[in-house]
């Protein structure tokens, strides 16, 4: 047991104060060295000795919202994983995608997934998609002192408004600020890339479908030119990692989904490589 | 000058006792019912806000009698205690056994602590398994003591008459609805002639295998028991 207990098995001291309904709050409490990044204060720390994810890309459509992820993670110029999960769900009506440094993004993302579902619990209602995004900036400001040091988190969250009904997409940087993106975003390495290819592809009040399809072209132009962005692995039948998320909640599209979708990308990019044509005027 | 009386400890803690049982013997009555999927919960509770029945953590949930405020207060903290101990581990290591030990060594230490009032709750913790067989249930009392309960219990109120009515009728492996129907007679046999209990003054929560999500927990909506009702 973990937690500061004055007897054996009961419950810990910190557990029966009243008023805080955030698990972090309550972590950083009770057990602080339980936080993702304590313990560190590390000299001269480099990017290279951890793995690192990269390119995640989020676009709205008419009724949600889809998020989508590359299966790549790189130390320098090494493929440390090539099956690696960046999207995750954070609760029934989110997701969230990760890039950066993926040992504390992975820990980060935990800790958000408890944080809200413990505030359900503890509230007995479901917290506000703002309400979500502010708590995940604060999860990341408290990372800000290894982000100094290269070590950086950079998470793209996205959900459906329950209220508003539809789909609403926010990006951070490394000091916790947190922007609202409208129609589709990018983060990590290849997001450059994969940002340019949606501005062409993405249009407004898209099916689920056609966003999908949108968001597999983005990561595909990513990885065509970002080292540290995998395609879509044929030989070994690896595909990105795909969420959406309606008014039914979210769902993650299966191998078999998402690998039909990638196959018809790559065929139309066995035409033209580059892949489908913008016009002009 | 006048010397303090002298009570025995047997008697002061009597006195505690017949205090909390007091206490929840003055509310109604809350039922836990195993049926074929689960563990369903029914209190008679016309608060729509203020719940009697609560989901501690994926295959825990947890049903009280008394005050409010205690039972509350650990309600949260054994949501605290899961959620730190999944959060440390991993989701499968949080069990119900565990959360009814901590409840029960918090509730002994607070029952003979000789500054505190005990606590005038009961509480169930049921935990939801893979097989019927294994599904657990406990209820944990004022002073600490922990039981197991088989197929049905009732605590709080008048429990002999609600007690009475389960024993004959209960039958394992009921249906949801069925096991609804009976624990809701139940409650209304608490009064002579027996009462018929609104829907809308009913909170119900199951915890049912039969959900896909990890989270095996789910509160009926009014609807919902109105139609398991009819």
């Amino acid at each position: 047991m973990t937690g500061r207990s004055t007897s054996g098995g009961a419950l810990p001291d910190g557990t029966r104060l009243m008023g805080i309904s955030s698990f972090a709050d309550f972590l950083a409490s009770s057990a602080p060295d339980q936080m993702p990044g304590a313990a560190q204060k590390l000299a001269g720390a480099t990017p290279e000795i951890a793995p690192h994810g990269t390119t995640i890309v989020s676009a709205t459509f008419d009724g949600g919202v889809v998020m989508a992820g590359d299966r790549r993670a790189t130390m320098g110029n090494i493929i440390a994983n090539r099956d690696m999960q960046k999207v995750y769900p954070s609760d029934e009506f989110s997701v969230v995608g990760i890039a950066g440094t993926a040992g504390l993004a992975i820990e980060l993302v935990r800790l958000f997934q408890v944080e809200l579902e413990h505030y359900e619990k503890i509230e007995g209602t479901e917290l506000s998609i703002d309400g979500k995004a502010n708590r995940l900036a604060a999860l990341i400001r408290g990372n800000l002192g290894l982000a100094m040091q290269g070590l950086a988190v950079v998470p793209l969250f996205a959900g459906f408004d329950r209220v508003a009904e539809r789909g609403r997409i926010f990006s951070y940087d490394v000091t916790g600020g947190r922007y609202e993106e409208h129609e589709y975003h990018s983060v990590g390495s290849g997001s450059v890339y994969a940002r340019g290819a949606l501005k062409k592809l993405f249009s407004p009040g898209m099916t689920e479908g056609d966003c999908v399809t949108a968001a597999i072209q983005a990561l595909y132009d990513a990885a065509d030119d970002d080292s540290a962005t995998g395609g879509p692995d044929l030989t070994r039948r690896i595909f990105p990692v795909v969420y959406s998320v309606s008014a039914d909640g979210h769902r993650r599209l299966d191998d078999a989904e998402v690998g039909a979708i990638a196959d018809t990308v790559i065929g139309g990019r066995l035409q033209r490589p580059d892949g489908p044509q913008a016009p002009l005027g | 000058m006048t010397q303090p009386f002298y009570v025995s400890p047997e008697q002061i803690m009597k006195d505690r006792a017949d205090f909390a049982r007091k206490g929840i013997g003055r509310g109604r009555s809350v039922v836990v019912v195993q049926y074929a999927d689960g563990i369903v919960f029914v209190a008679e509770n016309p608060s729509q806000a203020l719940h009697k029945v609560g989901e501690i953590y994926d295959r825990i949930a947890f049903a009280a009698v008394g005050r409010y405020n205690e039972f509350e207060n650990l309600r949260i903290a054994g949501v605290r205690l899961a959620d730190l101990r999944g959060y440390s581990y991993d989701r499968r290591d949080v069990t119900g056994r565990a959360l009814a030990n901590a409840y029960a060594q918090t509730l002994g230490t607070i029952f003979s602590a000789a500054g505190e009032k005990p606590y005038e709750v009961e509480l169930f913790v049921g935990e939801v398994a893979d097989e019927p067989e294994h599904d657990e249930i406990y209820r944990l009392t004022y002073d600490g003591s922990a039981a197991d309960v088989d197929g049905f219990g009732v605590m709080g109120g008048q429990i002999e008459q609600v007690d009475a009515y389960l024993k004959d009728n209960y039958t394992p492996g009921l249906p949801l609805d069925a096991a609804i129907r009976l624990a809701v007679t139940a409650l209304g046999r608490d009064t002579d002639p027996a009462r018929e209990i609104a829907s809308e003054q009913l909170e119900i929560g199951i915890l049912s295998r039969a959900r896909p999500q990890p989270r095996k927990f789910k509160r009926l909506t009014d609807a919902e028991v109105a139609a398991a009702l009819s």
